[in-house]
């Protein structure tokens, strides 16, 4: 059993990539080290211990797809489809992500620094403990949290220029679930039409006083002057955002 | 509104016959009928019938006939009935028109056009009952060629799944159909060593001991898809598409998602489950392919994935891409493949038939030189052992049974699958009506459906001489055709009788 392991992954394709990390978190490794990573998918797919693994480079597409339990740490970008369908652990973007980031994910917390693509959140959902977080930094691209059934959704916006609009349309379409909240400017025809504005109550403040603190503590923000700014949120009206569209 | 809809069925009661026990009354549940102490007398609210003969069936004089409305319009083969009623129920509601079940109209039914072989003196045909009959099949993706050392086989053989006789149980999502049938359906493929499909709606705990014979489905929605979940299954299958509505996705009304579906699904209770059109991680081949290896590397390449669309114009092209993208077995559904609800005018008028789908995908791929990487299986409308054979020598390696299945469970293909109140208690979560599927009895049904289709095939077989199913396999020759068109023979790549 080890403690700590160092990986270089040049080189190397994603599948013999993964299969080491399964070697070695099997032997009972606690922390890896992933150096050199250039575009490998699917890191930390099939691990289901709370492993922490800190990757230098540009991982690829599905990091974290399905994972159960295991703590990343990208020191760059991740690319398409980071924390897809994810069920618990955490990642820790140092940098941008791409797509729909935390697609369908039922548990785990997502922390990108700066901006994120296309439809993050995307159909993300909940059941009694099992609660996905994801919090970005930056601004989005269209499609925020779309058709999202459960879990907390929370846009920062920390590198908009003073006056400067969020960039996302489309916010929260087809979102029946969970909560989007968003710092900074955002009109009205940017969001979807089933999502409503509402002001923040204690447990928003609260919910959002944790994640921020957790969000600031990764990235060496500080978290107060982050939550002094005004935040929205952004609920679903309907649970059944398609309930009369039937005839029977 | 009044509707201007009339009852689409009588109800006619025996009153010598009826006791008055009120069993139909208790069992049907669309309110039809109806019991007045004051008169002592059952009443019939007919415009509810919808000809479910489960109060048929359960009366214990007999004393019940459901007979369609004979009320006639004057003869319009443009406006025939159903049309218009299609049109009146929209001007009364403003909505889609929900439906259940497959495609009930009349395109051409290829089985039926299609006849089978048999020996006659040049070669002897076989007696299945005195000599060994094989109808094993094994799905997954099949090397390009096997080597041999002093050990044996010497070539790394991808995962395999071995089927004791090539019909599975197609997928159907726990929430449209009850726990209690997907319990059927499990102890049945698990007693006649085949395969049964969760559907996307997750698995319930309970049946996990039956992940032997479990294919797990990973669609759109991804409810219910978790480490454990992929773990337990033989077959992990992506739903691309389903036959009965090709590129649309799917609405669990909430009234569905009762407590037990939804720890199942893990979504909250009293919210629709929604399952997006697109699955928004899949929009190319090559997004297909990621999706593939993304449940590959989850499994360990431990399993094989199935990849399931719904057989449309471009089926042969984007059956290959499939195979390309990883897929050990592809999945076609057919025009007439079934659903839980779906819009009326997408089940009827979208897709194609599946034999056509069938026989230019096992064309394609044999062109391509890809057979071999991934097996076929088809679904949407096999209705008897004879279907299955057919389907066999047009190309497939296995056929899925949806319907049919649910008939031998009960189903009397009422078409209200979309309303939640399944009579019989199969395509509902009422836990009322759920008890009306007795699992011990649901699984007896079944094992026995399957085992009678596999005395039947081994029947087939024999009268051919052939004494393996693998030797019927895309053997199109054992095919002819009878009244088709040239085209329609020179696509399924079969002569017409005769010839």
């Amino acid at each position: 059993m080890k403690e700590a392991v160092t990986i270089d992954a040049k080189g190397i394709f994603y599948r013999e990539l993964n299969a080491k990390l399964r070697q070695v978190v099997s032997n009972g490794t606690q922390k890896i080290e992933l150096r050199n990573v250039y575009g490998q998918r699917y890191i930390g797919t099939d691990l289901d211990k709370p492993v922490e693994i800190e990757i230098f480079g540009t991982p690829g597409n599905d990091l974290g797809a399905f994972m159960d339990s295991p703590r990343i740490i990208v020191h760059g970008n991740a690319q398409d489809g980071c924390g897809n369908t994810m069920n618990n652990g955490e990642i820790i973007i140092h940098g941008h992500a791409g797509d729909i980031l935390g697609l369908s994910a039922r548990g785990g917390k997502i922390f990108v620094r700066d901006d994120v693509g296309y439809r993050a959140g995307i159909h993300m959902k909940e059941y009694q403990d099992k609660k996905p977080m994801v919090v970005v930094g930056g601004t989005a691209q269209d499609f925020l949290g779309e058709y999202m059934a459960g879990g907390v959704l929370i846009l920062l916006g920390l590198n908009l220029k003073e006056g400067e609009r969020h960039k996302a349309n489309f916010i929260g379409t087809g979102m029946h679930g969970g909560a989007i909240y968003i710092r900074g400017d955002v009109e009205e025809f940017q969001l979807g039409k089933e999502v409503g504005i509402a002001e923040l109550d204690e447990n928003d403040h609260s919910v959002l006083k944790k994640l921020i603190g957790e969000f600031a503590s990764h990235f060496d923000y500080n978290a107060e002057g982050i939550l002094k700014h005004k935040f929205i949120k952004l609920f679903p009206l309907y649970l059944r955002p398609y309930g009369r569209l039937y005839a029977y | 509104m009044k509707t201007y809809l009339p009852p689409k069925f009588i109800v006619e009661r025996d009153d010598s016959r009826c006791i008055r026990c009120e069993v139909c009354v208790n069992q049907c549940t669309f309110d039809v009928h109806s019991y007045d102490t004051e008169d002592d007398e059952l009443r019939s609210r007919e415009e509810n019938c919808v000809g479910c003969h489960r109060c048929v069936v359960f009366c214990p004089t007999e004393a019940l006939t459901i007979r369609r409305n004979p009320l006639d319009y004057r003869e319009n083969y443009n406006w025939r009935p159903e049309v218009i009623e299609d049109i009146i129920k929209q001007s009364e509601t403003g909505g889609v028109l929900l439906t259940g079940m497959g495609n009930d109209k009349s395109y051409r039914i290829y089985w039926d056009h299609l006849v089978l072989n048999a020996s006659q003196v040049t070669n002897p045909s076989i007696d299945p009952l005195r000599e060994p009959m094989e109808l094993t099949t094994y799905l997954g993706q099949k090397p390009d060629r096997v080597e041999f050392d002093s050990h044996g086989l010497k070539t790394e053989l991808p995962p395999q799944v071995k089927l004791e006789v090539p019909v599975m149980f197609s997928a159907m999502s726990y929430g449209a159909v009850s726990l209690n049938v997907h319990e059927s359906l499990a102890r049945a493929a698990t007693e006649m060593g085949t395969l049964w499909n969760t559907g996307e709606g997750g698995l319930h705990p309970k049946l996990y001991k039956y992940g032997d014979n479990t294919i797990v489905q990973v669609a759109s929605g991804r409810f219910g898809v978790h480490p454990e979940y992929l773990d337990i299954a033989k077959v992990v299958e992506i739903k691309i598409g389903q036959g009965a509505k090709p590129g649309i996705g799917g609405h669990l009304p909430s009234e569905k998602v009762s407590a037990e579906v939804s720890s199942t699904r893990m979504i909250p209770k009293g919210t629709d489950a929604l399952s997006p059109a697109p699955q928004h991680d899949i929009y190319s081949i090559e997004d297909l392919a990621q999706l593939v290896y993304a449940l590959k590397e989850a499994t360990n390449y431990t399993k094989p994935i199935a990849v399931k669309i719904a057989a449309v114009h471009n089926s042969a092209a984007i059956a290959s891409g499939m195979v390309r993208a990883g897929a050990d077995i592809i999945v076609l559904d057919g025009l007439r493949g079934s659903t839980g609800a779906a819009p009326k005018i997408i089940r009827d008028n979208v897709g194609i038939p599946i034999e056509l789908a069938l026989a230019s995908v096992d064309d394609r791929l044999r062109q391509e030189g890809i057979r071999n990487q991934a097996s076929v299986v088809i679904a949407g409308g096999i209705r008897n052992s004879g279907d299955v054979a057919k389907a066999i020598a047009l190309g497939a390696d296995a056929v899925y049974i949806g319907t049919a299945a649910l008939i031998a469970l009960g189903c009397t293909t009422c078409q209200q699958c979309h309303t939640g109140k399944c009579a019989w208690g199969i395509c509902t979560t009422d836990p009322w009506l759920t008890k009306r599927v007795n699992p011990d009895i649901g699984a007896r049904r079944l094992s026995n459906l399957l085992r009678g289709w596999s005395l039947e095939l081994k029947d087939i077989l024999g009268g051919m001489g052939i004494n393996a199913l693998e030797s019927l396999r895309g053997n199109r020759l054992h095919l002819r055709g009878v009244g088709l068109t040239d085209t329609e023979l020179e696509i399924l790549g079969v002569r017409m009788a005769g010839r």
